[in-house]
């Protein structure tokens, strides 16, 4: 018995229980998964996902009927290609310039091929991913920037931005995203006549801003007072005393709150959805409905934003790996 | 150099606490003047008043003839003839040494980076530790960042240097190194006024010792007077304690 009792606490033997137990807990998961699909009845189609994320689209451009070649219009990547029959009938083909393969002036018999090409291109599923993106390195950008005079405007002594930042804190803070975001599409966009994207942006930037701010001043309050007197003490005014020594310090300190926030925020512009933006879960509910296969369509949605808000992970502990050099 | 006339300031914590309280004094070019006295007497407060750390309730203070007080005064522009040298060092830890000791001289004496260098260079050689360099603040020992702060405050080639308890939050080994930049610059001429207990420095390179109470400035005198036969009964009881 002795010996068992050894093993048990044996920190070699519990750590290898332990791992044992963590693989034992995901395959539970990954059966018990399997087991419920089962059950519901539901047949998975993941050969429908790749594509809308990528697809490849072949076509072949014909003539309709005998003509000639009386014009090429080039316009953007493209080219117009302009016929006319006997009786004087124009008609049009538009195909990529470079695979043009004829002439002004020159005949063509009906069932002439007059280009023929297959292009990758992104699905739907990609094409929300890129504007979630988008909408979210703007808003992020923006929110920084937001963020950053909002709290200096926060720990100012004087009474109107000291208040005006608290309002704006407040009054973002207090409201639900998805109405801010109705606001700024139904009246802010109205009156200042903003498309849609734009609206998304503002008021996902205005939201972020609002707890950034808060991060901000947390980070400079967090800076010893002996920082700034220091640097007053060198004859510093405060804005280079803040922009060179202060915020340096602060910025590194709050990196980890920050990416968090960002973090959220990129999962926050899935809301914009509502005001006709297709980012990535629009776009996922739009498949959704047009396949019926539900189940496959989030999962993958699910993983791309994994993918993007895992890259932010990756890139602010890089960042943080850097700036510990002083430390 | 420096005149004080008449200060009053007050501070309103939890309690009233009357931090100055009618101090008058000078310092005139050249001299090197020691305050001391019991914790909570003002000696602090009344250096960080020298160059407007702290504001004042009433009087005047003229450095090298500007009025800090007058609300027309560029306070960054007397600042930056006033050195300071803290008890907690404050450096600044996100830039090497050289950094320190070169970043107030490109942003606010608006020298180039080479020359700011330069003479970065010299002063680090001067307090000892030219090799710390391109070193952090945290890889150096508290003597050490003492002697960068020395270092990065004369940088702007001030007019005065203000120290306050610059040893008293070092290890005993480490004071004699900071003591010893201290003793050069006074010995060089360099007008200083000083918070510190150490009575060696007081005797050996001091014009006057200033003894504060209470707020009050109780009593002043050469050093040789303060420590050997003082008149006050106040400053007598002070200095058997830590003499």
């Amino acid at each position: 018995m002795g010996s068992l009792k050894d093993l048990l606490h044996n920190p070699r033997f519990r750590h290898a229980a332990s791992w044992t137990a963590l693989v034992v807990i995901l395959a539970g998961l990954v059966a018990g998964t399997f087991h419920t699909t089962k059950r519901v009845d539901y047949i998975w189609r993941w050969e429908q996902i790749p594509r809308y994320v990528l697809f490849k689209d072949s076509r072949v451009v014909e003539a309709e009927d005998d003509a000639t070649v009386v014009a090429l219009d080039v316009a953007g990547g493209d080219t117009v290609i302009v016929v006319k029959d006997y009786l004087d009938m124009e008609s049009y083909y538009e195909v990529p310039s470079d695979l043009v393969n004829v002439a002004v002036g020159q005949e063509i018999t009906r069932g002439q091929v007059l280009a023929q090409w297959e292009r990758w291109k992104p699905g739907l599923l990609l094409q929300g991913l890129v504007l979630t993106l988008e909408i979210s390195v703007l808003s992020i950008a923006l929110g920084i920037f937001i963020g950053l005079f909002t709290g200096l405007a926060r720990l100012s002594k004087s009474p109107a931005p000291k208040w005006l930042a608290i309002g704006y804190i407040e009054l973002i803070r207090g409201t639900p995203l998805l109405v801010q975001i109705y606001i700024f599409y139904f009246f802010v966009g109205q009156v200042f006549r903003l498309s849609n994207f734009m609206a998304g942006v503002l008021a996902l930037s205005v939201f972020a801003g609002a707890y950034v701010a808060e991060i901000f001043r947390a980070g400079i309050q967090s800076i010893h007072r002996g920082q700034m007197e220091a640097a007053r003490s060198l004859g510093m005014s405060y804005a280079l005393a803040m922009r060179y020594i202060i915020l340096p310090q602060a910025f590194k300190r709050i990196l980890p709150p920050l990416a968090g926030q960002f973090i959220s925020l990129i999962k926050d512009s899935s809301l914009v959805g509502v005001i006709a933006l297709v980012e990535l879960t629009r776009a996922g509910r739009e498949i959704g409905t047009s396949t019926i296969n539900y189940f496959e369509v989030f999962f993958t949605v699910a993983a791309l934003y994994l993918i993007l808000t895992f890259s932010l992970s990756m890139l602010v502990q890089f960042l943080e790996r850097r700036f510990a050099v002083s430390d | 150099m420096i005149e004080v006339r008449n200060v009053y300031k007050t501070f309103y914590s939890r309690h009233k606490v009357e931090a100055l309280v009618d101090v008058t004094m000078r310092v005139t070019r050249g001299e090197v003047v020691t305050i001391i006295g019991p914790s909570g007497s003002g000696k602090s407060t009344l250096l960080r008043c020298l160059n407007h750390l702290e504001t004042i309730d009433r009087g005047e203070i003229v450095i090298d003839g500007i009025p800090l007080t007058d609300s027309r005064t560029n306070i960054n522009a007397v600042r930056a003839e006033v050195g300071m040298v803290f008890q907690s060092f404050n450096l600044f830890p996100h830039m090497t040494v050289l950094g320190n000791v070169t970043i107030a001289q490109t942003k606010v004496r608006k020298r180039s980076r080479d020359q700011a260098e330069e003479i970065a260079m010299t002063l680090l050689q001067k307090v000892g530790i030219p090799e710390k360099a391109r070193s952090y603040p945290s890889q150096l020992s508290g003597g050490q960042q003492q002697r960068v702060a020395i270092a990065r405050a004369l940088a702007m080639q001030p007019k005065i240097m203000l120290f306050d308890e610059p040893t008293s939050a070092l290890d005993p080994e480490m004071i004699g190194e900071v003591l010893d930049v201290m003793k050069t610059l006074a010995r060089e001429g360099m007008t200083i006024c000083a918070v510190t207990h150490e009575m060696g420095f007081a005797r050996e390179v001091c014009d006057r010792v200033v003894f504060m109470d209470e707020g009050r400035i109780v009593e002043v005198g050469t050093p040789g007077k303060i420590f050997d036969s003082p008149d006050h009964e106040r400053t007598k009881a002070f200095l058997a304690q830590i003499l």
